[in-house]
């Protein structure tokens, strides 16, 4: 009884999940009899099973739930409190199977509170199906004749199929079954069949079925359905074990190894009599691995089956008319991937619900469809699966979040403000992050975001999130097709092999010194020109730390000749993000079983598991995801952060910072975009002026100024300098030593503690004094400022909102460096009330970002003002992007310019130094 | 004081010396004794990890024993001191030791609790002591001392 009772276990849960989703999209499409019946056989076949195994309280629910159903078929109208109650009682059943499955044996209880709605609500168009379990208690034992009925009836109606049909082959099948002899037989497979192997059966039924309808008692009719449908499945489909299919894996696994070996051991022994059948073995070995792979993949459907139940269930709960959309079901992973993204999804989908889609009223009041949208696809690309879930709700509010990550102090204020938004939206998937007001049954815990992002990167895969407010979510999912095994590319580096997953990979790319694909060195930075562009590197054995101290200088040297001549480059990608990878050698693609990393290693982040060789040695395996982030961080250092060219910070939340060293040891910075160029000089090339130091650069003297005055008396030797450059003027800025160039937040802690310093703040992790270039601009020329001021006649006006200390001090000089007079405000209310005040101004340059008023607000209520609706008003933010830019553009903004852009300032300053004298013209 | 599987009054163990120290493993904790040639260093991983190999099939983390218990480096290469392989969890690992001891029964009568004065790090890893006649057996707590290199190193 045992198997019967384990084998009942299993098929009817997948039933009911089947019935789950099919209930509901019959819900909405109540004319679909093609649904309605698929429900109700599966219902009817787990009323049958339970009276056969004696399961009385289950059978009578399911009875009661199929009476309702019954009804439904015979045409009564389908109404919403039906379906839940039918899906109440379902889960009732799935609460009763769970007992079962533990204790062997039905709970106590009875389930009257369901099974009289259930009645009740059948009872309104056919009183009959009321009356037939009314009954109640001893139905279980009248239970059993109609069962038995009904089996008649479906042998019986097997015979009328067959005549029209006339399949040999089904009868085969029939005879098969009834040597097993037991109804029982036919009673617990049904429910296997899938929604088209049963159309197939309705087809090929059509003529027979169309007579006994209308005067058949219901629960006929599928009896009679299933035993075909059966036919056609059983011959093609076996339920196998998962644990015989993971055996199998495991086992083709260590096949591939030992194939590997063979082809490793024939590749040393060329030409030997070996080669052909081991071909013949490693193509078999190929097939039976996809074999076995193939036997792993499901349809992601498996995964999401119960999402339009839950999407109901909320529609219901939080009274919001919500429409899931799937697409791309049948696509197909490994099921280990499949488990692991099972919950994730479910939660997004959830979050969507709660947290996206808005009630009603607000969609309607916002000129939005009443009913929201949630999408959820799936799709191939490029060897990875993405999955997408899409709402049509309100977005994220990023200014929200970004007031919740500061009160739950997940980042600091000054961290935020150097956020972009698309940053600050991906915040809630940090640990601890929860936006929804209250705390409902269906989310707004603050876990979940995260617990979703951990269990996707666990399994190699990437999470990211675009929202627009007002508009909706989009979360993006992208996972690896499968986890055990994969192509890899096989390196060596500092005389060890690393594999590297050829998904990343890109292409391969030799360096020849001085040929067309030399390396380029950027102060420590080194780069590729590949094509059109400058390709950051990074030198695998650098990164891993493998340099071994113990090498003697003699060795070194021969390996850096060596490698010089023969250096690989392995062009990879993750995401968007494109880099070099530098590796001394480059053997082949192989495909390698991925075996998990050992816990004590899992802290390695370069490493995503490690692999057997066909050699016997275990190599590791890099992961690129590892690697990208060094490259982020700077180990190898943004490249473009250090060309002549200035660019803008580009991430909003770090800046390029050179780091410098000028008396003691205490790294000094200042933002790279602010210096023009670095150079070096020989100290004897100094020609001296009185105290004025100067050096014969491009043409010109340049004046020199020390950071450290005790520098100046030096005689011999070079010293880099920062050269400072602004129209025809230039100054060099000397320095000790040049340490390095870093991506980091400028996080300005403490106050200034002598003069041509800002402050300090912490930068890759140590206490850095950040140089105040507007304190040593006038020690080269005393009139650096004033000049400009007096080449234009009247100085131009211009209001500077900034609640930033740091920043003003940064861009005041700048601005005043372009000739303007500066009144400074340290919020948007403070600028507008100077304004209202009756101040004017030719230009007004604000923040985005502040306290009381942010600079969008106050660029609209400048349009509103009068007198102040032509002056052009620019952006200046850390928090770039074209949403932002877009919004600017809105509210009638001139330029957005990114802070630190000082030439992208400038050049803003003097266009609207330009319009507006066109509007004076005017 | 070598004794036979079929004592039945004690314990039996492997021995091993580190830095001199004998310590003993409860043989039902060791899976067997090898040799780790042919294994592969993993850059950026703590020192206490030696490298890991493949053990048939299986991919062993090999853990240098005398790193974690503090006692002096042997004067010998990795390849040539003997690991005593064990499974936590399903993951198996290669205890690095500098030489090993034979398997010992003993008897319950001569364990003692770690006295108070030892390494307090050898009083983490050390369930205890038996007075053997010319030195003292400690006996390794090989469950705790894997699972503090997982939290050591998780965190």
């Amino acid at each position: 009884m045992d198997d019967l009772l384990g084998e009942f276990l299993t098929e009817t849960s997948e039933s009911l999940e089947v019935i789950d989703s099919e209930l509901v999209r019959f819900e909405r499409e109540p004319n679909n009899s093609e649904i309605l019946d698929n429900v109700f056989r599966l219902v009817h076949t787990i009323k049958g099973t339970c009276g056969f195994l004696g399961l009385p309280r289950l059978e009578l629910l399911a009875h009661a739930a199929e009476t309702l159903m019954g009804t439904y078929r015979d045409g009564a109208e389908v109404t919403g409190d039906g379906v839940s109650t039918i899906l109440n009682s379902i889960d009732r059943i799935k609460m009763i199977l769970g007992e079962l499955e533990e204790n062997q044996e039905e709970p106590q209880g009875d389930d009257q509170d369901l099974i009289d709605p259930l009645l009740v609500l059948a009872g309104v168009k056919q009183a009959p199906g009321g009356g037939e379990a009314q009954p109640g208690a001893q139905a279980a034992a009248a239970e059993t004749p109609e069962v038995k009925g009904e089996q008649e009836a479906a042998e019986a109606s097997e015979n009328v199929a067959e005549q029209p049909a006339s399949q040999g082959e089904a009868g085969d099948e029939e005879d098969k079954l009834d040597d097993k002899g037991g109804p029982m037989g036919r009673e617990l497979k049904p429910g296997e069949v899938s929604l088209e192997e049963l159309e197939a059966a309705f087809a090929a039924a059509e003529g027979p079925e169309s007579v006994p309808e209308p005067e058949t008692k219901k629960p006929e009719k599928p009896a009679k359905k299933k035993p075909k449908a059966e036919r056609a499945k059983a011959s093609q489909t076996i339920r196998v074990n998962v644990q015989t299919i993971e055996t199998l894996m495991t086992m083709v696994s260590e096949l591939v190894l030992t194939r590997n070996q063979l082809l490793e051991i024939s590749r040393r022994h060329e030409d030997n009599e070996f080669e052909v059948p081991l071909q013949r073995l490693s193509n078999v070995t190929g097939e039976l691995q996809e074999g076995v792979m193939q036997t792993r993949m499901q349809p992601i459907g498996n995964a999401w089956g119960k999402l339009p139940r839950i999407v109901r269930d909320l529609s219901l709960e939080l009274e919001r008319p919500i429409e899931l959309e799937m697409q791309g079901a049948e696509t197909e992973l490994d099921r280990q991937v499949l488990e692991l993204i099972r919950d994730p999804l479910t939660h997004m989908v959830r979050n969507s619900a709660d947290h996206g889609i808005e009630p009603p009223e607000v969609r309607k009041a916002a000129g939005k469809p009443k009913t929201g949208t949630i999408k959820v696809s799936a799709f191939h690309e490029g060897g990875h699966i993405i999955i997408e879930i899409a709402d049509d709700g309100k977005g994220l509010n990023t200014a929200k979040l970004r007031e919740k990550a500061l009160e739950k102090g997940v980042r600091s204020e000054a961290e935020l403000e150097e956020m972009s938004d698309s940053q600050v939206n991906k915040l809630i998937f940090d640990a601890g992050f929860s936006t929804a007001e209250k705390v409902t049954s269906v989310s707004g815990r603050g876990v979940g975001m995260d617990v979703v992002r951990t269990n996707i990167e666990l399994i190699g895969g990437t999470i990211d999130l675009h929202s627009v407010e007002g508009q909706g979510t989009a979360v993006r999912i992208k996972i690896p097709l499968t986890l055990a095994i994969i192509p890899a590319l096989i390196i060596e580096t500092a005389g060890e092999r690393f594999a590297i997953p050829q998904l990343a990979v890109t292409e391969l790319v030799r360096a020849h010194p001085g040929g067309a694909n030399s390396i380029e060195v950027i102060k420590d930075a080194e780069v590729l020109r590949l094509r059109e562009t400058l390709l950051p590197l990074v030198r695998l054995a650098h990164l891993l730390d493998m340099n071994r101290p113990e090498d003697d200088n003699e060795e070194k040297t021969a390996r850096d000749m060596k490698r010089a001549e023969n250096t690989f480059i392995v062009v990879t990608r993750v995401g968007a993000q494109e880099f070099g990878i530098v590796v001394d050698e480059v053997f082949h693609t192989e495909e390698i079983v991925v075996k998990p990393m050992s816990g004590m290693l899992k802290e390695v982040s370069m490493f995503s598991g490690n692999t057997i060789m066909g050699d016997g040695s275990v190599i590791m395996i890099v992961d690129p995801n590892g690697v990208a982030q060094a490259v982020a961080q700077g180990v190898g250092t943004d490249p473009s952060a250090c060309l002549e060219d200035e660019t803008p910070s580009d991430e909003g939340a770090t800046n390029s910072l050179l780091l410098f060293q000028a008396g003691g040891e205490e790294p000094k910075a200042v933002p790279l975009s602010l210096v023009t160029r670095l150079e070096e000089f020989e100290l004897a090339s100094i020609e001296r002026a009185g105290e004025q130091h100067m050096v014969q650069y491009r043409g010109r003297l340049m004046p020199l100024v020390y950071v450290n005055e005790s520098t100046k008396n030096h005689k011999e030797g070079r010293l880099p300098m920062l050269v400072f450059s602004e129209g025809e003027r230039s100054m060099g800025l000397v320095v000790d030593r040049i340490v390095d160039i870093v991506d980091d937040r400028l996080d300005l802690h403490v106050e200034p503690s002598e003069p041509g310093f800002l402050g300090s703040a912490i930068i890759a992790g140590k206490a850095t004094e950040i140089l105040d270039v507007g304190h040593f601009l006038p020690m080269a020329f005393s009139d650096w400022f004033e000049q400009k001021e007096r080449e234009s006649r009247t100085p131009r006006r211009i209001l500077y909102a900034e609640d930033s200390g740091f920043f003003r001090n940064m861009i005041v000089p700048v601005l005043k460096g372009a000739g303007f007079a500066v009144t400074v405000c340290e919020d948007g209310v403070e600028a507008f009330e100077r304004v209202k005040n009756g101040e004017t101004f030719d230009l007004v340059v604000t923040d985005i970002e502040m306290p009381n008023m942010d600079g969008f607000t106050l660029a609209k209520l400048l349009q509103g003002d009068k007198n102040a609706r032509d002056w052009p008003v620019i952006a200046l933010s850390a928090f770039a992007g074209p949403q932002a830019e877009r919004r600017a553009q809105e509210v009638g903004m001139f330029a957005y310019v990114a802070k630190f852009d000082r030439r992208g300032l400038i050049d803003a300053l003097k266009r609207a130094g330009q319009s507006g004298e066109v509007e004076i013209a005017a | 004081m070598s004794g036979h599987a079929g004592d039945g009054s004690g314990r039996q163990f492997v021995t091993i010396r580190l830095g001199g120290q004998l310590i003993g493993m409860p043989i039902e904790k060791v899976q067997d004794v090898f040799f780790p040639d042919n294994f592969t260093h993993v850059p950026l991983a703590s020192e206490k990890i030696a490298g890991i190999l493949n053990l048939r099939g299986r991919i062993v983390t090999i853990v240098d024993l005398s790193r974690i218990m503090g006692t002096d480096a042997v004067n010998q290469t990795i390849t040539e001191r003997p690991a005593v392989g064990v499974i936590c969890d399903n993951e198996s690992y290669g205890l690095l030791t500098d030489t090993l001891g034979e398997v010992v029964t003993l008897s319950d009568d001569l364990f003692e609790a770690n006295p108070v004065n030892i390494d307090p790090d050898w009083a983490q890893l050390c369930l205890g002591a038996y007075r053997l006649e010319n030195e003292l057996l400690m006996v390794l707590d090989v469950d705790s001392l894997i699972a503090g290199l997982l939290r050591k190193d998780a965190a």
